[in-house]
């Protein structure tokens, strides 16, 4: 069968997944832990516990505050050491529950069994109020409240279930262990959120880059016959909602929409596990897989961590910072975010930590463009990416509103493919984000 | 031949009398009526339609001058005192003089001052640079040090000083538009009084860290240490969030604070050299 993809622009970087044969491990139990309250997109959580008390693993210690928000469990048990500010990767500081631990002591009722349960007993509202409960979120990066993209607005109706498999981010292997290791897991966690949805049908999109989590998801089709493999080209950023959406239903998220505009819900393979674990075992989302990659380490790692661990301890286990790494990314090399502060907690968007060398981080000579139009064939949502910087460095908003710069994805094709090594998203991220801020200044209509 | 030529004028000279009438007509229906004094307003502007005044740029302030009923939410600051009694005049207004003010940098962190902590090869952007981290230094208040604000001066009076890193004003070019200060994506340039004989006291610092954190991070940070609060004999100083600030309506320039302040983060300018020296000599 062939694979398939989405029609427009792509670029194909070398998918270096080194870490793919690195078995889950799981990290030891660190002996202090920061656990922000901002590790979701929207308002930050509000604590309710105070210095010097007493917390068990899974009990909750922050309350969402606000609609798009969640709530926060600790992953240990141990005392609250106090509330503080703790620096997070980007050097701003969050409010931070700072956890002594002590043992391994779970909360009443959560089932650390490992069992597979198969039967899914709660109801469609009821699954969301508990997906929200368990502060589940969406973990392929954007950490956005599963309940909310769970809970389809008046008027739209869900057609579609897609669990995003695509891991198309170099060096990232976080969710291809999660699928090959937790298959069943994952089926089920889809199977629930079909029931949320009420939907019959499912899709799991992977690029075909990883054969081994098609087989064995394909294996399983007997059992669940009702969601669908689909094998997608590995093409960069195959993984992106709307690129997904397009590849699997042929249907275009319009522009400044929502996928559940063309009945769509995407959810991540390692979010789906997260529901089943919530939904079936009663657990809170309270650890992330994290891959600890690089060519320049002698390991590559893919750790199951606690959250709240300081990043520098991950890097510890991995052996240590190369004496030839320059730089820390936290993501994929694509879309992820340099590390400035390396003592900041692992959060529920931490999906993994790349090591790069000076070489392998060299920004190409700026030169002027040679109108060459490799960024036009490269942008995935076919927009002018050149027109756009250069609007962008002249700080023309009009300009740049008429040429739809509010539908760039920020994937970083566009740099990652022009010969001139202008650094042409780092301009359009920017204007991006002010003509955004003049388009919701306006008086709605 | 004849009868051509002057068939040919005179049908063009009837065309072009019935063309004129209708355009009168025309011109009468959609006459736009403009009040005169919007022209003469715009007249006595500088024209650099830089928008500190808030508006679009000087049309839209002579407009506004013109609707409203006192010229107390008006202001030029590039024209200043000058341009805002010649407008006054030509409305028929009062308007109160307001002291001159101008952009001051609240950084002194120089390259040897903070401790560098990463490296930035991004693009030269403040903006840029805050949306992906703090700073490459220790001190997250700082000066980025990519020179936004210098490149959103129209007037020139801003440039970046390559041995300090910082940006520096000059006083005589700067206008008090705002600009900067609106592009300083840290918040550290501040519109403030001009003073007399162009003299000001001011805390070149915005750290809000706690003493021992901003002073590991920079040596001449306010620390918050509220000495300065303490010293100052007209209660023009407050310290809020570890970082003092001094109000300039206040401040007598006395520069007891100066003396007083253990890091260094309270500036005095213009002053005279001898005088700073006499302080010295005092303690």
């Amino acid at each position: 069968m062939m694979s398939k993809t989405f029609p427009m622009g792509g670029v194909h970087p070398d998918d270096s997944k080194i870490s793919a044969n690195a078995a889950i491990e799981d990290f030891p139990l660190p002996a202090v832990a920061y656990v922000s309250m901002s590790q979701h997109l929207g308002a930050p959580a509000e604590p309710v516990v105070e210095a010097g008390q007493e917390v068990k693993a899974g009990q909750l210690i922050g309350k969402p505050s606000g609609f798009i928000s969640a709530p926060v469990h600790s992953p240990y048990s141990g005392v609250v050491k106090n509330v503080d500010y703790v620096a997070d990767l980007s050097g701003n500081k969050a409010k931070t529950v700072v956890i002594e631990v002590s043992g391994d002591q779970w909360d009443d009722g959560i089932d650390r069994s490992g069992e597979i349960k198969r039967d899914i007993v709660l109801s469609g509202p009821e699954i969301i109020a508990k997906i929200a409960e368990k502060g589940i979120v969406g973990l392929g990066g954007a950490t956005f409240p599963t309940s909310v993209k769970l809970s389809v607005p008046k008027g739209k109706k869900a057609e579609y279930l897609i669990v995003n498999g695509a891991e198309c981010e170099p060096f990232i292997t976080s969710d291809y262990r999660q699928m090959i290791e937790q298959p069943e897991q994952l089926l089920i966690g889809t199977r629930i959120m079909m029931k949320a949805l009420s939907l019959d049908r499912a899709y799991i999109g992977i690029e075909e880059n990883k054969p081994e989590a098609i087989e064995k998801l394909r294996g399983y089709s007997k059992e669940y016959g009702d969601i669908e493999i689909v094998k997608l080209r590995k093409k960069y950023p195959q993984g992106g909602e709307k690129q997904l959406i397009k590849a699997v239903t042929g249907r275009n998220v319009p522009s400044m929409g929502l996928p559940i505009d063309v009945g769509a819900v995407v959810q991540n393979v390692s979010t789906a596990i997260a529901v089943y674990n919530a939904v079936q075992h009663n657990m809170p989302l309270v650890e992330k897989v994290v891959t600890v990659t690089g060519n320049c380490l002698p390991v590559q790692k893919n750790f199951r961590v606690r959250l709240g661990v300081k990043l520098s301890e991950l890097i510890g286990h991995a052996g240590g910072v190369p004496e030839d790494c320059v730089k820390i990314i936290s993501g994929g090399p694509m879309m992820g975010k340099a590390v400035y502060n390396i003592d900041a907690p692992v959060v529920k968007g931490t999906s993994s930590l790349l090591f790069l060398t000076r070489k392998e981080t060299a920004r190409r000579p700026e030169s002027n463009c040679i109108r060459c139009a490799s960024c036009v064939s490269a942008c995935p949502m076919g927009l002018e990416p050149y027109l756009l910087g250069k609007l962008a460095r002249l700080s023309k908003m009009e300009e740049l509103e008429k040429n739809r710069v509010y539908d760039c994805i920020e994937c970083g094709c566009c740099s990652y493919t022009c010969p001139a090594g202008i650094p042409l998203l780092d301009n359009i991220r920017l204007a991006k984000a002010s003509v955004l801020k003049i388009m919701r200044s306006r008086p709605k209509k | 031949m004849s009868t051509i030529i002057i068939l040919t004028v005179v049908s063009l000279s009837v065309l072009g009398v019935i063309l004129a009438v209708i355009l009168y007509f025309v011109a009468q229906k959609f006459k736009v009526v403009e009040d005169p004094r919007i022209d003469q307003v715009e007249a006595c502007l500088p024209g650099a339609n830089c928008g500190g005044c808030g508006y679009a740029g000087c049309r839209a302030f002579a407009e506004s001058c013109v609707k409203a009923s006192n010229l107390d939410n008006n202001y030029c600051p590039v024209g200043g005192n000058a341009v805002m009694k010649n407008i006054a005049a030509k409305l028929g207004m009062e308007v109160s003089e307001k002291l001159p003010m101008t952009a001051v940098v609240r950084c002194s962190g120089a390259c040897g001052k903070r401790t560098a902590v990463v490296e930035y090869d991004g693009t030269a952007s403040c903006m840029a640079k805050s949306a992906l981290y703090t700073d490459s230094s220790s001190c997250q208040y700082g000066c980025l040090g990519e020179g936004d604000c210098a490149r959103a001066c129209k007037f020139g009076a801003i440039r970046m000083n390559a041995e300090t890193g910082l940006p520096e004003v000059d006083e005589d070019k700067c206008t008090a538009c705002g600009a900067c200060v609106k592009a300083c994506p840290q918040n550290i340039i501040e519109l403030r009084n001009k003073g007399p004989k162009s003299r000001r006291v001011f805390v070149s610092c915005v750290n809000k860290d706690k003493g021992a954190v901003a002073r590991k991070a920079c040596s001449v940070a306010c620390i918050g240490c509220r000495k300065c609060e303490k010293a100052c004999p007209f209660g023009a100083i407050t310290v809020e969030d570890n970082v003092a600030y001094i109000d300039f309506n206040k401040c007598r320039l006395c520069r007891k604070c100066v003396a007083e302040c253990p890091t260094g983060a309270i500036h005095a300018v213009n002053f005279p050299q001898e005088t700073n020296k006499q302080i010295k000599n005092d303690e």
